[in-house]
């Protein structure tokens, strides 16, 4: 209280507040004639009347129908009373019957139709057959009759202007539903695609999940700052990384030639699988022991190194070996399973997909091996080496890194827009490089260590935000174009939508622990990894389950409606329903949606409490 | 014997954490460091295993430079170092003999760390870690489910698993109430007379310094004022180290 009386009233300040005032109503003001808001459309006739119809539809959603049978009776009719007048035979009153009166009339006069004997309480058309036929399917007209307990109806009808002078008739069917309810077309299709649409939301979730994980440790500010590496170790590693991917491609598809003569057999299949592990366990626990007490020799190392490049040989072989396992196998079940061919269908594509991204994780494998080793050289050089030379080095291999990395880019500019100008892709990207890392190692110190962490951070972070702001029905247009219509390229967009989103949000807890337990396992001696593994990654588990629930929410409701764009899912079926304005059928979908919706949110909100 | 030389410390805001300190740990020594907070007692401590690095100055322990070390040596170093702090710095979520295991990832190979894999030799080593230390019922607890006094003594068993042949020791009681502060630090003690281990311990109270201490160091506003045994600080010493409207309590 004190304090406001302290504030003086400024004209000013009153007069700001005036005009953000009317600017605010200016505002809306704009808003409304741009939204076209108009109460006028809402309240005429028209949109009152299908907004009437929609409704109903909506609320009698196509679900269950019954099984129907009907009767009918051809009452005669003459239209136009011929000469003589008409002599009217008594109806067969055994079975439902109906009889017009009067008999005969003139085209355009009124008749009273009354029947008897048909199902009580139903309903069916009453209308005029045109012509000598009692079978002919044509009818005209548009009356109904509803029957009363004891199936006697009366209706009255105009007569059409089609005289003639032998008999004509006028058919009352009725028709009443059999037995029990049974689920429409419409419940089935539904059924299937809300399936789909459960795992479209599943498997994008899964495959978001694994890969945001690793990236939000280099998306997250606390992690990354401390990483600093001195411009050798930089340059190294990133002529490293390149020369890696090649040389691990080239190494993979020499391996995948070497196994694929073997592959088509289940047995060597299966004696592969089983031995290969064996090999690599055994090596590896060599190569790697449990604990280094003193630091190893020269040699030793080497042949560290060359067991483990051997049994990483070994590894890929296993790999495709399982490839071929799975899809032979898979071949194998799909074909004896039946019913279940499903699970022999889905070994098979795992196994695809294991042969697809083998050589991609060779080459990548084989890009971090060779960019981390050349990394540690670098360091390694710049630590021990005098500063003179470290300089000339970091000259050298500065400008190699900076022209390696433009030309890249270059062939990349070349590849996507085919400019066909070496000089503006190739020779000159390559020359500006060189000049640009030659520039950064003048004007570094030779053993100043440079911010890596921080410059993979903003990178990361930019594309993450960048490919974020993208709205996942949007990247599934472009999918749909890549792998076409259907769920697959649902899951692609979703997928892709929650990896860049969830990494973004883990990497926010990832920032928020307690640096604490961090600085005690650094304290131990242990390195990066075995820190992130000891004291970063039980403090962010809960946070993680959570999110990952969260995200699961958002990816069902938004795979229900990928399929407007061709992604799959039950949104396909929906916009066709309310495209064809079959609103009873698009209800039903909008129910199963809003059910499983509901239930996915109870059943992760119930994990929730369950697992933080 | 850990020898600091010249030892400066300033901090990108232009903080001057540490200025100029010198002094000597002979080996086996309990060694005290007094001050105010804020006097960079702390830093201090991170700077002789170089979980920050010190702006300028050299330390060296059993003739190696610490300054100098590469990230391989500085592995080797830090996990001869033990430390303990003062918020235990424990991983909450993390089973006690988890994070006491947590003491051996500098000598296990960190590509089985990955599978969360340790030795059987060191899970036993952890269980007699723990029973060195009283606790060895909590083993299975998760961390969090400790007192504080519990949960500092697996701090030390978690230093105790480094085989460490210093202990770099953060104000380890001054969030325990004074019971506990002593069972604590006759922990330390005992881990100094009979392993003959280092101990560098920053401490609050001059009653545990004159208690536990064999020799006392003081800084104040990041400069040593002060080196020497615990009973040669008189009441004028006391006010150059705590400035002079401090009265004294302990």
């Amino acid at each position: 209280m004190a304090n406001n009386k302290d504030k003086k009233a400024s004209p000013w300040k009153s007069m700001r507040v005036g005009l953000a005032f009317l600017a605010g109503i200016v505002i809306y003001a704009y808003g409304f004639e741009i939204t076209k808001i108009d109460l006028e459309e809402l309240r005429s006739e028209r949109r009152q009347e299908s907004l009437v119809r929609v409704t109903r539809a909506l609320a009698e959603p196509d679900i269950l129908e019954y099984e129907k049978e009907s009767e009918f009776f051809n009452a005669p009719v003459y239209v136009t009373c011929p000469e003589g007048g008409v002599t009217a035979d008594q109806p067969d009153t055994s079975g439902p019957y109906a009889i017009v009166t009067p008999a005969c009339a003139e085209p355009g006069e009124t008749v009273t139709v009354e029947g008897f004997n048909f199902y009580p309480n139903s309903s069916g058309p009453v209308r005029f057959v045109p012509g000598n036929d009692p079978t002919n399917v044509v009818e005209l007209g548009n009356e109904t009759a509803q029957t009363d307990a004891e199936g006697h109806f009366t209706v009255t009808l105009k007569l059409p202007d089609r005289p003639s002078e032998d008999v004509q008739f006028i058919r009352a069917s009725m028709s009443r539903n059999v037995g029990s309810p049974k689920f429409t077309q419409t419940a089935h299709d539904t059924w299937e695609k809300i399936i789909e649409t459960v795992f479209l939301a599943l498997l994008a979730t899964t495959l978001g999940t694994i890969l945001a994980i690793p990236l939000s440790f280099i998306a997250a500010r606390n992690l990354m700052k401390p990483v600093r590496s001195p411009l050798t170790s930089i340059s190294f590693s990133v002529l490293g990384w390149p020369i890696g991917i090649a040389i691990g491609y080239f190494v993979v598809n020499m391996v995948s030639n070497f196994t694929a003569p073997y592959t088509s057999n289940i047995l060597v299949n299966l004696v592969s699988v089983v031995l290969a592990p064996v090999i690599m366990t055994f090596a590896i626990r060599w190569a790697l022991p449990e604990e280094d007490i003193a630091a190893p020799s020269l040699g030793l190392r080497i042949g560290r190194l060359a067991t483990l490049f051997a049994s990483a040989l070994v590894g890929f072989f296993w790999l495709y070996q399982l490839a071929g396992l799975m899809v032979n196998s898979g071949l194998a079940l799909e074909a004896a399973l039946g019913s279940f061919a499903f699970l022999g269908g889905f070994l098979f594509q795992l196994g695809e997909i294991l042969k697809v991204i083998t050589p991609a994780l060779g080459a990548l494998a084989a890009g971090g091996v060779l960019g981390n080793f050349l990394g540690k050289l670098g360091q390694r050089a710049s630590e021990k080496m005098d500063a003179g030379l470290v300089k000339t080095i970091n000259l050298i291999s500065s400008a190699a890194a900076g022209a390696t990395v433009l030309g890249l880019l270059g062939w990349l500019v070349e590849w996507l827009y085919q400019i066909g100008r070496p000089a503006y892709t190739q020779s000159g990207p390559i020359l500006v490089g060189a000049v640009l890392g030659l520039l950064l190692a003048v004007f570094t110190k030779a053993k100043d260590t440079l911010p890596t962490g921080l410059v993979i951070y903003y990178v990361t972070r930019t594309i993450l935000n960048t490919l974020r702001s993208v709205e996942a029905l949007v990247m599934a247009i472009v999918f749909v174009i890549a792998v076409g219509i259907g769920p697959f390229a649902g899951v692609m967009a979703l997928g892709l939508h929650t990896i860049v989103s969830l990494a973004k949000l883990y990497s926010e807890q990832v920032e928020s622990i307690q640096a604490g337990p961090l600085e005690a396992i650094t304290a131990t001696g242990a390195n990066r990894l075995q820190t992130i593994i000891y004291a970063v990654v039980p403090q962010i588990v809960p946070p993680y389950i959570s999110y990952t629930m969260y995200r699961w929410d958002i990816n069902v409701r938004m795979s229900t409606i990928i399929g407007f764009v061709g992604g799959g899912g039950i949104g396909f079926l929906l916009q066709q329903n309310i495209n064809l304005l079959n609103y009873r059928a698009a209800s039903a979908q909008m129910i199963a949606i809003a059910v499983v919706v509901s239930l996915m949110d109870y059943i992760s909100s119930v994990m929730r409490e369950k697992v933080v | 014997m850990l020898q600091v030389k010249n030892l400066t410390k300033i901090y990108d805001g232009g903080v001057k954490a540490l200025d100029n300190v010198t002094f000597d740990v002979p080996k086996g020594q309990f060694l005290a460091v007094i001050g105010l907070s804020g006097s960079g007692k702390s830093t201090l401590l991170r700077c002789i295993n170089r979980l920050i690095d010190p702006t300028a100055g050299q330390i060296l322990w059993d003739g190696e430079d610490v300054t100098a070390a590469t990230p391989e040596e500085m592995r080797r170093i830090r996990r001869k170092i033990g430390m303990v702090f003062q918020h235990f710095n424990l991983v909450h979520r993390s089973k006690v003999i988890t994070n006491v295991l947590g003491g051996r990832l500098g000598y296990v190979n960190p590509a089985w760390s990955l599978l969360n894999r340790f030795p059987k030799e060191d899970m036993d080593k952890a269980m007699k870690q723990l029973e060195r230390v009283g606790i060895a019922d909590k083993a299975q607890q998760r961390a969090d489910e400790l007192s504080g006094g519990q949960q500092q003594r697996v701090g030390i068993a978690r230093a105790l698993m480094q085989d460490p042949k210093m202990i770099l020791a953060d104000e380890p009681v001054a969030s325990l109430d004074p019971v506990l502060a002593h069972s604590i630090m006759k922990h330390l003690e005992e881990i100094n007379k009979n392993d003959g281990v280092t101990v560098l311990c920053s401490l609050h109270f001059l009653d545990l310094v004159h208690r536990y201490a064999d020799r006392v160091i003081a800084l104040n506003q990041g400069q040593l004022v002060f080196e020497g045994l615990p009973s040669e600080i008189d009441d004028k010493k006391f006010k150059d180290i705590y400035g002079r409207d401090a009265e004294r309590v302990g």
